[in-house]
């Protein structure tokens, strides 16, 4: 469960975001869905505690983020915006430092990581150094190291960003999966199908602040749009960023 | 405490599996100086000592006017050859060292028990004809003494009214210690083994990090950035000191393989010296681990990293360059600057001077303090919100 209120953030003169709330409930796949420089990955980036906000409040499972950034990040899964590996580990060596540095013990990240690599289906990339991964093993790679210490609360930001059409519907299928589990997943995203397809709730942003916060049906409705895209431009109130 | 162990350990499993930085830290940084050093003195001594053992090649013009100073030079090994047909030029090209003339009134003056003068034409500023000259005049004084002898003798006076005073030499120095101003290079050659070793990890534990985008994620564990960051110093320092022990070691080495016992000088690094000087550049090698973290912290990419360091690398020659304009004699505030106190511990210790343990633990003390604080200024940068994020 994560819930935001009121947040603020700007950098120097630029606004980034202006009074955003919304809460991202269990169980649930949440879609943070705005054109380009709306204050998407800013907004997640204070959820994640990598920036601090100006103004505003937010809780992940009842912590205070602010307060108690640390304890918030042992409750989050994050897959950033940036998914660097380190290229002279393995896979599976990559995944295990990260299980090392959330404190698990050696058997527990060696079960974990076994398991992700089924589920992810990374057999083959397991053992190899990640120098000349493809973007969807980084991807699948980056997911596994973020998910290690099975966290209850997953944030991604763009998750199937430079994904081919393989890639991304397995991304799907493990959002849905994440969901079943009873997890809260929370993602960003600029395609309106991948926001249609998946999201039980849909919360739209445009310049730093939220227009709507609704299930897709609700959506079209209030709008009276039948189709989600035009939906979404009417909320925004223009065609910019559109273009992805 | 154990997070930072588990980011020392990647990073050091992680950079060993590095070439590129295994052989600069690890081959490359050691290596290079020593070997330098051997090809240089080699030549050097070997130069020298060929020099004083062959004959010497002189051109000679007019020799007919002083046979008998022309017969005490041949018989002290000169080998008396003919002048070229302009000597100045000849000494200019290069293509003798030193040419000597006897003019046409030597004869008339040698006869008159005059001062007889004879010319030397050679260029100063040719370095490599110095000690050809030297030799030579050296043979000729030892000539006008020996006759100016023979003729105050011949006039039944003792030649040593000539010598009011005699000077006896009582020279100090050690074998030791004469080598010590030849090797006055070797604790630079150490400074920088662990800029050099340190280097690599620096950049590529921060900017690198950054640059490849794996930071963020990184910075996303319940880890407090400190500790992350204590670890990334504690491998860079790691790698540091392998370097300059290795460097340490090469050197002690090498210095058996150098010829100096010819010219009288000897390189001993023993146990104590390498002990000692371990012991002094452990905090020094934390102090630079820390100013390239922080440097490259502030640059915006791996490059811009890369450029700032090697700008900075030049910060350890000031102390090494003043104390070799100045010898200065070692003071008690010399050990506590950070650079300057390893540098007079190890050219000291490699003199076979003294070194008192007051000074030896000053140095380690002030260093670490020094990293210490550095380590923090790091530290604070390294909770900046734009640490992370690279575009």
């Amino acid at each position: 469960m994560i819930e935001v209120k009121d947040l603020h953030k700007a950098f120097g003169k630029v606004v980034a975001v202006a009074g955003a709330s919304f809460a991202a409930r269990d169980g649930e796949i949440t879609g943070l869905l705005g054109p380009n420089g709306a204050g998407k990955t800013t907004t997640l980036r204070c959820l994640y505690t990598l920036m601090r906000p100006d103004r505003g409040s937010i809780r992940v499972d009842g912590i205070d983020a602010i307060a108690d950034p640390v304890a918030v990040r042992h409750r989050l899964g994050v897959l950033p915006d940036a998914r660097g590996l380190y290229k002279h580990l393995s896979a599976r060596e990559n995944i295990a430092y990260f299980g090392r540095l959330h404190g698990l013990d050696e058997a527990t990240i060696k079960q974990r990581t076994d398991a992700a690599i089924a589920t992810l289906d990374m057999h083959d990339i397991a053992d190899r150094y990640a120098e000349g991964y493809s973007q969807g093993q980084r991807v699948k790679t980056a997911i596994a190291r973020a998910l290690i210490h099975d966290p209850r609360n997953v944030i991604l930001d763009e998750p199937t960003n430079g994904l081919d059409v393989m890639a991304t519907r397995a991304m799907r299928q493990f959002l849905l999966r994440l969901k079943g589990e009873g997890r809260c997943v929370l993602f960003s995203s600029h395609i309106m199908q991948e926001v249609a397809a998946l999201c039980d709730r849909i919360v739209v942003i445009a310049k730093g602040r939220v227009v709507a916060d609704d299930t897709p049906l609700a959506l079209r409705e209030r709008t009276g749009e039948p189709n989600l895209e035009d939906a979404f431009v009417k909320l925004i109130g223009s065609e910019e960023g559109l273009a992805a | 405490m154990k997070s930072t162990m588990v980011v020392f350990l990647k990073e050091v499993r992680e950079n060993l599996r590095d070439r590129r930085t295994v052989i600069n830290t690890l081959v490359t940084g050691p290596l290079m100086a020593p070997l330098i050093f051997v090809l240089l003195i080699n030549t050097l001594v070997t130069r020298e000592l060929d020099k004083a053992e062959k004959p010497l090649p002189l051109p000679v013009i007019g020799a007919e006017y002083a046979p008998n100073l022309v017969a005490a030079l041949a018989q002290a090994d000169v080998e008396i050859k003919p002048a070229p047909a302009d000597p100045e030029r000849a000494v200019r090209e290069q293509d003798v060292d030193v040419v000597l003339r006897i003019p046409a009134s030597f004869t008339q003056s040698w006869q008159n028990g005059e001062a007889a003068q004879v010319e030397l034409i050679y260029d100063a500023s040719q370095r490599d004809a110095g000690g050809t000259v030297a030799r030579l005049r050296g043979m000729l004084d030892r000539y006008a003494t020996r006759s100016g002898a023979l003729r105050l003798l011949a006039r039944g006076l003792s030649p040593s009214i000539l010598k009011a005073v005699t000077v006896a030499d009582r020279d100090q120095s050690t074998p030791q210690s004469r080598s010590g101003n030849l090797f006055s290079m070797l604790p630079y050659f150490f400074i920088l083994g662990g800029f050099i070793g340190g280097m690599a990890l620096a950049i590529d534990t921060t900017a690198g990090e950054r640059e490849r985008q794996s930071l963020e994620p990184l910075l996303a564990n319940p880890v407090p950035r400190w500790q992350l960051l204590a670890g990334k110093l504690a491998a860079t320092t790691a790698f540091a000191i392998t370097t300059v022990l290795l460097s340490i070691l090469a050197f002690a080495v090498v210095g058996h393989f150098l010829p100096t016992d010819k010219i009288g000088m000897s390189m001993e690094l023993g146990p104590r010296f390498i002990a000692c000087t371990l012991f002094v550049m452990l905090p020094l090698a934390g102090l630079l681990a820390g100013l390239q973290t922080m440097v490259a912290a502030f640059a915006k990419s791996y490059r811009e990293a890369q450029t700032y360091l090697s700008l900075l690398m030049f910060v350890p020659v000031i102390p090494t360059m003043m104390l070799s304009l100045t010898p200065v004699k070692a003071q008690m505030w010399m050990y506590a600057l950070p650079l300057m106190g390893q540098q007079v511990i190890i050219t000291r210790l490699m003199r076979g001077d003294h070194v008192p343990d007051s000074g030896l633990a000053l140095s380690f003390v002030c260093t670490a303090l020094a990293a210490l604080l550095v380590s923090i200024v790091t530290a604070r940068i390294y909770r900046s919100e734009k640490l992370a994020i690279s575009a």
